[in-house]
């Protein structure tokens, strides 16, 4: 059984992704979308907490949210794959159901 | 797939009716079929045809209403939602004695049954909020 | 709408994932209004109250100073309604120096490893 997690706010000023990754395992998924987009860049202070999730969890970041905020694929971590909507849409068809952390 | 959309936020002040829009797009482009878009909270604020933003932006209202006419995707506004934040149609006009109506075209109100009759018929429901 | 019915006969199991204060924003109240139509559709419903979402369950609340309605008490009416499991994680409890004593109904205490189980037997999940 397998759960596609919305996340959409930054790390650096709400709890939502970290209260999100304490509550999920094996099988489920992260989509990281709007103000949480910045969370997959590899140099911030989250990024030890994200390679360490990622070994448990897939992790994803809408393309079109990090370029809107001047960043480009280069910039992300290695362990999160970049969707444009089109992948968005396929991600939420190819899990059980979808948990968006408001 | 049959899918459903919630959205949380009113347009502009968020940008969570945007990822709604661009979600929704991206799905008929795929072949999805949208059953329904449910508007509640600040999003009933999405369906007002008096906005006017400036020409240099996007028309969020008139974006909603052309996915409806183009696509038959059912936009439906929470009528307590619409009730506490003055979004009126003829019959709401009618029933509550207000003296005009603001919904747009596309749109309609109905109960919060709505949203849960979509939870239970489209396989996968999508959130977009705050 | 509260004459609404749902014809279509299928039953799905929602879960709704509350996690903010009551008061402070609508949706700890609309939480409520929802729960209660997905009841009415006889849908099996389950709530369960994470991080701030605790704070909806605390008793005493007396909202008469900020002149809000008191939809506490609707908590306790949710059974009449068959809505009975109501799951709050003890970590939320823990962190903001809760105790079950200080919630104003019956809940399930789940410790936080439990809730992606939870989640997994769900097929709708309702964020609020």
């Amino acid at each position: 059984m397998s759960t596609l997690n919305i996340v959409n706010k930054s790390p650096f000023e709400k709890r939502s992704l970290e209260q999100c990754l304490k509550r999920i395992g094996e099988g489920d998924s992260v989509l990281l979308i709007e103000d949480a987009s910045v969370s997959a860049l590899s140099k911030t202070a989250y990024a030890e907490q994200l390679i360490s999730a990622s070994k448990l969890s897939k992790f994803y970041v809408l393309k079109p949210d990090l370029q809107a905020r001047g960043f480009s694929e280069e910039s992300l971590l290695d362990s999160i794959e970049s969707v444009d909507y089109d992948g968005f849409v396929n991600l939420v068809v190819t899990h059980d159901r979808v948990h968006s952390w408001l | 797939m049959k899918l459903a959309v919630l959205v949380n936020e009113g347009p502009y002040q968020h940008q969570a009716s945007d990822s709604a829009y661009q979600f929704v797009n991206a799905a008929l482009r795929a072949g999805h079929e949208v059953m329904r878009v449910f508007f509640y909270h600040d999003g009933v604020n999405n369906g007002t045809r008096l906005t006017t933003p400036p020409q240099d932006d996007r028309h969020i209202q008139k974006r909603w209403t052309a996915l409806a006419s183009e696509h038959n995707v059912d936009l439906v506004l929470c009528v307590a939602a619409c009730q506490r934040r003055g979004l009126v149609d003829e019959d709401e006009a009618k029933r509550n004695g207000k003296d005009a109506n603001n919904i747009a075209e596309g749109f309609r109100i109905s109960g919060l049954g709505q949203l849960i009759e979509a939870g239970v018929e489209a396989d996968r429901l999508v959130t977009f909020g705050d | 709408m509260e004459d609404e019915e749902y014809q279509g006969g299928e039953v799905k199991k929602f879960l709704y994932v509350n996690r903010r204060q009551p008061h402070g924003t609508v949706y700890a109240l609309e939480s409520l209004e929802t729960v209660l139509i997905g009841a009415a559709f006889d849908q099996d419903v389950s709530m369960l109250f994470i991080d701030d979402g605790v704070y909806q369950l605390k008793k005493e609340q007396a909202p008469e100073g900020i002149e809000f309605k008191n939809f506490s008490k609707t908590y306790r009416a949710l059974e009449m309604y068959d809505v009975e499991k109501l799951f709050v994680e003890r970590e939320s409890l823990e962190e903001r120096g809760l105790a079950v004593d200080d919630l104003l109904v019956d809940v399930e205490v789940i410790p936080g490893s439990d809730v992606k189980a939870l989640v997994d037997q769900h097929d709708v999940i309702l964020s609020f």
